[in-house]
């Protein structure tokens, strides 16, 4: 731990510990200079007991937290003079979403073929871009061959600037493998989206609700109703040409009885 | 239909009504749905054949309100979201833009984030116990329950001003430093806590009453909680060993130990059992950090003004109700592009047709109480 704690200090500042990868818990903390000066503290964790080791064995150690705050603070603005991109690393490194190319990506490639649009890795989260009309074909397949059983989340994204308007996500579960994948369709305005309801029941108010804030159509939802919103209420709130000051002036004086709810 | 995990689907609305059968409103305004929910029941005599849940009174737009704020800016937000765990709630988000920004909060931060966050665990526990035994007919756990939960309540009061919508944590770690004695007064608590809880159960557990209002009462088997998105104490009390704070640690849960407690059944006593249990167990947690809080730093370092480059984050947390999940969407400016909460009581709540149907109309008023919602966080 000694050794790579001045080495790694701009260059461990990279990574986020990893979220599907209970194995690397403690040491993948040291996501910032700071915690390299904490690690000392933080393997007695086996004892808590050891309320106060930091007492005389690790003076050493402990001393050392007091200096480092100041030593990165200086030295990583300071060394760019080397090739690394010091300043900047805590934002560089993670946030690029890279291509993804693992088994399951694979194995829905060869299953699939076309309608599997991209795969990228963004975070160390794995997304897949799938064609909107193959959704409920790829949902049955992630649930009942890849042992996605849980769909923990479904909503939407709006990109008003782009030909397909909506994005509609649907994040995934597995207990078996305890990891999730996050399946992303692109809808026009106009365009109905397969409804997953039958392979998923819970689906049913996520959809309504995504139905609700956006108008993305549900094609073969049950009850596509407005569920957060008044039934009659017309627009979609979380469409990004809905200002946040807008509202539905006729429902509001017929049903409040008063002119503007803001 | 003839896959075990789908459930029927149904429209009370529009069925037609069969000869004994009646429609019966329960809410938006009724003392056992906790807020301002509204169920509309279908009932052949005293038993119910289909329900409907009719959400949103409380809807006030959160997540399009976060679209117009600095990341900052929208962390108190979340605290008017499940209101009785205001400090889940803040981990969660802060843990979200944090990992969307690429950082981490120091160890320090972290310990006690899960320290604050394991008691509002306990005190959002102990609201459900005291309103739902309250529901069923015991009036004297829920005085009980207040107690323990105001010393919860003065603790975060001392650490940062506020006890309901503490807006605890910052993003990249915490504002203030724990207060001198801030862990004598979690180990005081949690020594009189361990003795509290077996009192509620000398009260509840082996209560015939209790028992019998409980036992075998909307049941919900393990399949349709998974199939239904179903998280938190309902699954668990279903036979599902999982558990966010063990399946994906975040905060500092990876240094403690601690169990996970399940049922098999999935009836109301077991979910019971299992909060219960929790609770012991959240208390160990609490002992087991104030032990040995790292010293050192308590924010990361982030500058003032976060601009997260662009892309997208979905991070989850194990809150009181289940897992508590945001979805960010950065586009590199200083606002999120759109932040979605996935909140456990509203999908949590979706299962209440499945468990009422069949059963007795007073079991319904058990059965909201158990899913334990909160209606701020199902309507946002």
């Amino acid at each position: 731990m000694g050794a790579p704690a001045t080495s790694v200090e701009t260059e461990s500042m990279a990574n986020d510990p990893s979220e599907k990868d209970p194995a690397s818990k403690p040491p993948a903390s040291a996501a910032e200079d700071k915690p390299v000066a904490q690690k000392p503290p933080e393997p007695p964790k086996a004892a808590p007991v050891a309320a106060n080791p930091p007492a005389s064995p690790d003076a050493p150690a402990a001393a050392k937290p007091g200096i480092p705050p100041a030593k990165p603070a200086a030295p990583a603005p300071a060394a760019p003079a080397a090739p690394k991109v010091a300043a900047p690393p805590a934002k560089e490194a993670p946030p690029k979403p890279v291509p993804l190319d693992n088994e399951l990506v694979q194995r829905l490639k060869t299953r699939f073929g076309d309608a599997i649009r991209e795969a990228t890795l963004d975070r160390k989260q794995a997304i897949v871009t799938i064609a909107a009309d193959q959704l409920r074909e790829i949902s049955r397949y992630c649930r009942d061959d890849e042992k996605f059983d849980m769909l923990v989340d479904l909503t939407g994204v709006d990109w008003p600037k782009r030909e397909k308007r909506f994005d509609v996500i649907l994040i995934l579960y597995s207990f078996a493998k305890n990891e999730r994948v996050r399946l992303k369709a692109h809808a026009g305005e106009s365009e109905p989206v397969p409804s997953v309801c039958e392979i998923w029941p819970a689906a049913n108010w996520l959809e309504r609700e995504c139905f609700d804030m956006f108008g993305i159509v549900f094609e073969g939802h049950p009850k596509l109703t407005r569920i957060l919103m008044p039934d009659e209420w017309q627009g979609y709130p979380l469409r990004k040409d809905y200002d946040i000051l807008k509202q539905d002036t006729d429902w509001v004086r017929e049903n409040l009885g008063i002119e503007s709810g803001q | 239909m003839s896959d075990p995990r789908t459930t029927e689907l149904t429209n009370v609305s529009t069925t037609v009504l069969g000869a004994d059968e009646i429609i019966l409103n329960m809410g938006p305004q009724h003392p056992s749905t906790h807020g301002v929910l509204r169920v509309k029941l279908r009932l052949d005599g005293e038993r119910v054949v289909d329900s409907e849940c009719i959400i949103g009174y409380l809807h006030r737009g959160v997540e399009k309100i976060a679209e117009h704020r600095s990341y900052q800016q929208f962390a108190p937000y979340v605290d008017r979201m499940d209101y009785v765990a205001a400090v889940s709630n803040g981990l969660g988000y802060c843990e979200a833009v944090e990992k969307l920004l690429g950082t981490e909060a120091p160890i320090r931060a972290r310990v006690v984030r899960t320290i604050l966050t394991e008691l509002q665990r306990i005190a959002s526990h102990l609201l459900w116990l005291g309103t739902h035994a309250l529901d069923i007919g015991a009036l004297t756990p829920v005085f009980y329950c207040f107690r323990e939960r105001e010393e919860i309540l003065k603790i975060f009061e001392k650490y940062c001003g506020a006890r309901l919508t503490t807006h605890a944590f910052r993003i990249g770690g915490l504002q203030y430093e724990t207060y001198d004695g801030f862990e004598q007064d979690v180990k005081r608590f949690c020594d009189d806590f361990a003795h509290r809880i077996d009192e509620y159960e000398t009260l509840l557990t082996e209560n015939r009453i209790w028992v019998g209002r409980t036992k075998g009462v909307g049941i919900l088997s393990a399949a349709d909680a998974i199939a239904l998105g179903v998280t938190g104490p309902v699954l668990r009390a279903s036979g599902v060993k999982w558990d966010l704070r063990k399946a994906m640690p975040y905060a500092a849960y990876d240094l403690y130990k601690f169990e996970i407690p399940t049922r098999e059944t999935g009836d109301t006593y077991d979910r019971y059992v299992v909060r219960m249990e929790e609770m012991r167990q959240s208390r160990l947690i609490c002992l087991q950090a104030i032990e040995n809080i790292p010293t050192g730093p308590i924010m990361a370092r982030i500058g003032k003004v976060l601009k997260p480059p662009p892309g997208e984050v979905y991070h989850s947390i194990e809150a009181p109700k289940g897992e508590l999940g945001y979805y960010i969407v950065s586009d590199g400016t200083t606002q999120p592009y759109r932040v979605r909460v996935r909140p456990p009581s509203f999908i949590n709540l979706q299962a209440l047709d499945k468990m009422a149907r069949g059963s007795l109309v007073a079991d319904v008023v058990a059965i909201i109480g158990t899913i334990d919602i909160v209606l701020g966080e199902v309507d946002r």
